[in-house]
């Protein structure tokens, strides 16, 4: 028995996975949990800006939505959505933590509606908001999701946020700036990359006490698995005892 | 201009800016006093039909009278741009204000989930949809600014948004580059609530602007509530204070606790309590058409709606919350 959930395990590997002096634009849950552990722990220079205009807060505690006050809390600007959105259009903006509905073999995000037909829904999703512009721009997309089936889909209903398309160029020739793309998908089981040139999901590391073949079962689509498989390292007493006291002590993300 | 690929939603609004010319050419550019209550703004600026922005960012900084007030006067067939939309969306969808929506965010209420009833509302089939990101939105917002057809961005290259918006995907003419478009947006009438505005119309808010600055300007008509009104020669003193010069401005109505129950920046953190009440009641629609009732229709006005939920003392307690007091 482990002495951290699947939630406190994924929100560690999220937080280490960022440098110290990198820029990050968060939402709210997860994301925004990783970001302040970074902070607090592995990188503390880490610049965190939100979408609707917060620029480096001093997260007191966890949002509720990407705009309210805590988001520009001890920050030293309060700025625009154009203002952010534009930082990542011009290169600025190191990683974007990103969820949805579904995803695909290439990194490809529905957060708009499932179903076959746009205008009569199955069920409607709220849409973008500023997902696709941050998967859009941002160096790099980390993916944070609990690793189901349903999910992790061979076709997805839409593509609300590009990955890497179809595989291989596919996402250069489409426009998008080069050099940018889905970087790690992060889930309850496993960790996940593109580092191939079909850019297609491949396990990389698997969390202690998975197996490979339950990573499988929980996907939807053929998965690449890496020649050097690593076991993910479980996170240290200091960075659960940062998470759990500081980072979110009423326990709205990590006790779902 | 090389035209790679074209989209195919439905344009809402016209991005032509001569059009919006002819309209910025006759708007009074007189400094006037234009307060007014917001039944009669909303009664005088917001008709049926007409497309409309709403300032702020769902459940922060929102202006909850004008958007209750559109529902108790029964606006309907609104356009209405979607623009990180939460608890202002569920607002008019309980109304069915709308019929038509460019969406960058709807339907949900970010870290709180989602509303049932304006989920149901979309998947109706009673709402033309068409689908743009925040990014999208606030460049759309930016290029009405500008006075520009459209601007352009590399944001949206690849989804799907850009068959179902009014985008294109063209060659940019210097560097051979995709590009995707993003056609001005002028709204008929934006309602956006600030911290303080003078008589006249000129505006200062703080915290996240998020596009507010950039609405207020492509706006051809604009109805501010404010937190306070304030003294005439305020932002003559401080001429940096401003966020929204008065000629943007039709009207201004103080709305004391106005953002409630969304988050004002500085003054109080949204009632969370509140919100979810609204969104678990959602669920039962005969329990929810009741408390419609209760809230909005059978409510005279704001006033009455905020002391139905605790009046100041509830503020008191949420501004304490809000500036990390007994935390």
């Amino acid at each position: 028995m482990s002495d951290y959930n699947p939630l406190e395990l994924m929100i560690s590997i999220a937080a280490h996975t960022m440098e110290d002096g990198s820029s990050v634009v968060v939402g709210t849950g997860a994301p925004c949990a990783a970001a302040m552990l970074a902070q607090k722990t592995t990188a503390p220079n880490i610049l965190i800006m939100f979408e609707a205009g917060g620029i480096a807060p001093q997260l007191p505690t966890m949002p509720v939505s990407v705009g309210d006050s805590r988001t520009h809390w001890h920050a030293v600007m309060a700025s625009s959505m154009g203002d952010t959105m534009a930082m990542t259009a011009r290169g600025l903006i190191d990683y974007a933590f990103l969820g949805g509905a579904q995803i695909d073999a290439y990194g490809n995000l529905n957060s708009t509606f499932i179903g076959s037909n746009y205008e009569k829904p199955k069920v409607r999703l709220p849409g973008s908001g500023g997902a696709c512009d941050l998967g859009c721009n941002c160096w790099h997309t980390i993916i944070m999701t609990p690793h189901e089936k349903r999910r992790f889909s061979e076709k997805i209903d839409f593509i609300t946020t590009p990955g890497f398309l179809t595989g291989g160029d596919a996402r250069d020739e489409a426009g998008l700036p080069e050099g940018t793309g889905p970087y790690k998908v992060i889930t309850n089981l496993a960790i996940m990359g593109f580092d191939n040139p079909d850019r297609r999901m491949e396990v990389e590391s698997l969390h202690p006490g998975v197996t490979l073949d339950q990573v499988k079962e929980n996907t939807g689509f053929e998965l690449l698995v890496k020649k050097d498989l690593k076991e993910t390292e479980a996170p240290d007493p200091h960075t659960l005892k940062i998470l759990r006291d500081e980072v979110d002590p009423h326990r709205y993300i990590i006790g779902r | 201009m090389k035209i790679i690929e074209q989209g195919k939603g439905e344009l809402l609004t016209n991005p032509d800016p001569d059009l919006a010319r002819a309209h910025f050419r006759k708007k009074s550019r007189a400094m006037t006093r234009k307060v007014m209550d917001v039944a009669n703004a909303v009664a005088k600026f917001v008709h049926d039909g007409d497309y409309l922005g709403i300032g702020g960012f769902g459940g922060v900084r929102i202006p909850t009278a004008a958007l209750h007030e559109i529902v108790r006067q029964g606006r309907k067939h609104l356009g209405l741009a979607g623009h990180t939309a939460t608890h202002d969306f569920q607002i008019l969808a309980a109304g069915e204000c709308f019929d038509r929506v460019d969406i960058a965010y709807v339907v949900g209420l970010e870290a709180r989930g989602v509303s049932k009833n304006a989920r149901r509302y979309l998947e109706s089939g009673k709402v033309k949809m068409v689908e743009w990101t925040n990014a999208g939105l606030a460049w759309r917002l930016k290029a009405a600014v500008l006075g520009v057809p459209f601007l352009v961005g590399r944001q949206s290259l690849g989804a799907d948004s850009v068959p179902h918006s009014g985008s294109f995907v063209i060659e940019c003419p210097y560097t051979g580059k995709k590009l995707a478009t993003f056609p001005a947006l002028y709204p008929d009438v934006s309602i956006i609530h600030v911290h303080e505005a003078d008589e006249f119309g000129n505006a200062s808010m703080s915290g996240a602007l998020v596009a507010d600055e950039d609405l207020a300007r492509a706006s051809k008509h604009v109805i501010i509530t404010c937190e306070r009104l304030v003294a005439d020669d305020t932002f003559r003193q401080d001429p940096n204070k401003a966020n929204i010069p008065y000629f943007c401005v039709d009207a201004v109505c103080e709305v004391p606790y106005g953002s409630y129950p969304g988050n004002m920046p500085g003054e109080y953190f949204s009632d969370e309590d509140h919100i979810k009440e609204w969104l678990t009641i959602e669920r039962d629609e005969e329990a929810f058409k009741k408390f419609l009732d209760d809230n909005i229709y059978n409510v005279k006005d704001f006033e009455e709606y905020l002391g139905k939920h605790g009046g100041v003392k509830r503020i008191e307690a949420l501004r304490r919350k809000e500036l990390m007091i007994d935390e």
